[in-house]
């Protein structure tokens, strides 16, 4: 119980921020809002993405495929049976997260790079199949449109980008409180073990498939909401939203942030999400100063922003025992 | 039996395409553990690189010299360039990382990617550029049936040649062995007497040199280059990489020819539509069943 009391101090960057979102939407014009909004969406997948790269230490980069499920599961859904969206949210995260459970189980034994490249071709599969247009359900390049608000029953409908921003920041508020608790909780411990050194966590008896497959199926579960929500803020899903370069950028998310630092993945979805809007004036160059803009991240801050305290030491043992030394 | 041997020629221009720039990914991976994102797009601003000098070639060593001297040296140019871009690219953006380990670099090529990918928009325009006609050969053959074309000939010979001479350096001399050392081991490496900075050097270099041919080779295959292709062909040359076994010079000369075969076959026999998702299909499985690549050697787990 002792540990629980400083919960407030501990996460207090959490709260300001929470506190500062709540009262910012009144302070900006309905073009910001929707900014935040695609913030509020980046930072939920990048905490799914967390689940299983910062957690967990999977590459990950095939993220996005989990949201395209969980995004046409609820455009099919609601626009061929008009199955209410609010109704469709744990369908879509439910879809995916099996989803992840079925195509994870047997790559499952793989590691590092060769994962990563599995996740890859998943991610692309699914893209390319959504952009086939299997028995004409998902609407081939196009896409699925006409997908109804969020609706919370009665008049309350959420169809402007305040709400909608509210919408998804609660959303985001529920999830890092569970993930707080998550990560102090058993699960979290066994993960954390896992990134660091997986073969001392099985010979402690940590069932390292079973632990490895819960991150991917919780992640794919959140990824899953995300598209959900996404799709009902934009009434369209298409193929081209859920790319392989989307996927690149979550796995920046977690890393600019910091590996498995909660206060980490909303500033780096901060990052990815605000910056190109705020150097908007540069046009065409604004993506050019991003991409140079993450390499001297990198050489500045390798470890993220915001590093996860003691997960930060942990990662500096990790490097210099891989024999990552300077050449 | 007519369309089976014509989409394995195909196949196989194709592949040989994926083996040069797969040679890139599985050099730098082998000795460095890093995924170099950034050679993808090395490889579009090759292709863009001998846009530019085909046409200008166009004008004063194709006119002067005939086709043959414009194609060679804008290959060479090519490669010098992006030869110099690749070293350019470690020294700037993956020399001060190295000591944070590996994470770290992966975002900073990423970073990379996004940066040559959006200064080759910047420099040619967001469209489309295309080779035109009267630089690249446009002779057809037919020979029992089976078309081919001598620019198909070129570029397989071609990359035969480079395969060849890269697959003796790493295999058959002493400069190879010491980079094949230093991709077992680097830090003993280094402890036996290896200079590591000769060696990436010439990783980084040879590599994308590589990459930057292949680019000339598929403008002047396809005419139609766009400075998002990278991305694709970057995808499919490191997928080429994996099926052979990460980090293996010959692996990565077969995956990169089977990738090509495999999506010919695939678009000619299944669906021209999912050919990529054929692509992908194999190389899970590949995996599924050998998880070090086709010819990766199993390696213990270190504890």
């Amino acid at each position: 119980m002792k540990l629980n009391e400083n919960i407030i101090l501990k996460n207090w960057f959490i709260f300001v921020v929470m506190a500062l979102l709540a009262v910012s939407p009144f302070m900006m014009n309905n073009y910001w809002i929707d900014v935040f909004f695609f913030f509020g969406i980046y930072a939920l997948l990048g905490l799914s993405l967390n689940l299983v790269l910062g957690e967990v230490g999977l590459f990950d980069l095939g993220h996005m495929g989990f949201m395209a499920i969980g995004a046409y599961t609820t455009a099919i859904l609601n626009t061929h049976f008009g199955i209410p969206i609010i109704f469709l949210m744990p369908v879509s995260a439910l879809t995916a997260a099996g989803f992840a459970w079925l195509v994870c189980s047997p790559i499952i034994h793989l590691r590092g790079d060769y994962l990563c490249i599995v996740t890859i071709g998943m991610g692309e599969i699914i893209r390319l199949i959504l952009i086939n247009n299997p028995f004409g359900i998902t609407g081939g390049p196009n896409g699925v449109f006409g997908i109804d608000f969020l609706s919370l029953g009665g008049p309350l409908i959420i169809d402007s980008s305040i709400e909608s921003y509210f919408v998804i920041w609660i959303v985001v508020g529920l999830t890092i409180f569970a993930l707080i608790n998550l990560q102090r909780s058993r699960v979290g411990r066994a993960w954390n073990c896992i990134r660091e050194d997986e073969i001392a966590a099985e010979s402690t008896g940590i069932d390292v498939r079973y632990y490895k497959l819960l991150a991917f199926v919780l992640g794919a579960g959140l990824a899953g909401v995300a598209g959900n929500i996404y799709a009902s803020k934009l009434m369209i899903v298409s193929p081209e939203s859920f790319s392989f370069m989307e996927s690149c950028m979550l796995f920046c998310i977690v890393l600019i942030g910091g590996m498995g630092s909660i206060p980490g993945v909303i500033i780096g979805s901060a990052a990815v999400s605000l910056f190109p809007e705020i150097f908007r004036a540069f046009a065409k160059y604004r993506m050019l100063i991003f991409g140079a803009a993450m390499v001297i991240m990198m050489i500045f801050r390798p470890g993220g922003i915001w590093p996860r305290k003691r997960g930060s030491l942990e990662f500096k043992s990790l490097l210099t025992k891989a024999g990552e030394d300077n050449v | 039996m007519r369309i089976f041997l014509e989409q394995m020629l195909n196949g196989l221009t194709i592949g040989s395409f994926y083996a040069l720039i797969a040679l890139g990914y599985s050099m730098v991976y082998g000795v460095m553990k890093l995924i170099n994102f950034a050679h993808g797009d090395l490889f579009t601003l090759g292709s863009y690189l001998g846009f530019t000098l085909l046409v200008w070639g166009n004008a004063y060593v194709t006119s002067h010299l005939g086709l043959a001297a414009g194609m060679i040296a804008a290959m060479l140019i090519a490669a010098i360039g992006i030869g110099t871009a690749g070293i350019i690219v470690e020294r700037i953006a993956y020399r001060p990382i190295y000591p944070a380990g590996r994470l770290p670099a992966v975002v900073s090529a990423l970073g990379v990617s996004i940066f040559l990918q959006n200064m080759i928009m910047v420099i040619w325009g967001p469209r489309y550029q295309a080779y035109s006609v009267n630089v690249v050969p446009t002779v057809h053959f037919e020979m029992g049936g089976i078309h081919f074309t001598l620019l198909q000939i070129i570029i397989l010979i071609l990359s035969f040649i480079l395969l060849a001479l890269l697959y003796y350096i790493i295999q058959k001399t002493t400069f190879g062995s010491a980079i094949r050392a230093s991709a077992l081991d680097r830090d003993t490496a280094a402890l036996m007497g290896i200079n590591i900075n000769t060696v990436i050097f010439f990783i980084f270099t040879l590599g994308p040199a590589l990459g930057g041919i292949a680019g000339v080779m598929v403008g002047m295959y396809y005419r139609q280059i766009s400075f998002t292709m990278g991305w694709n062909y970057g995808l499919k040359a490191f997928t080429a990489t994996i099926l052979g076994g990460i980090g293996n010079i010959p692996g990565a000369m077969v995956g990169g020819l089977l990738l090509g075969i495999f999506e010919m076959l695939g678009s000619a026999y299944v669906s021209t539509a999912y050919k990529d998702v054929f692509v992908f299909l194999v190389l899970i499985l590949v995996l599924i069943f050998r998880p070090r690549g086709l010819l990766g050697e199993k390696v213990a787990e270190k504890v």
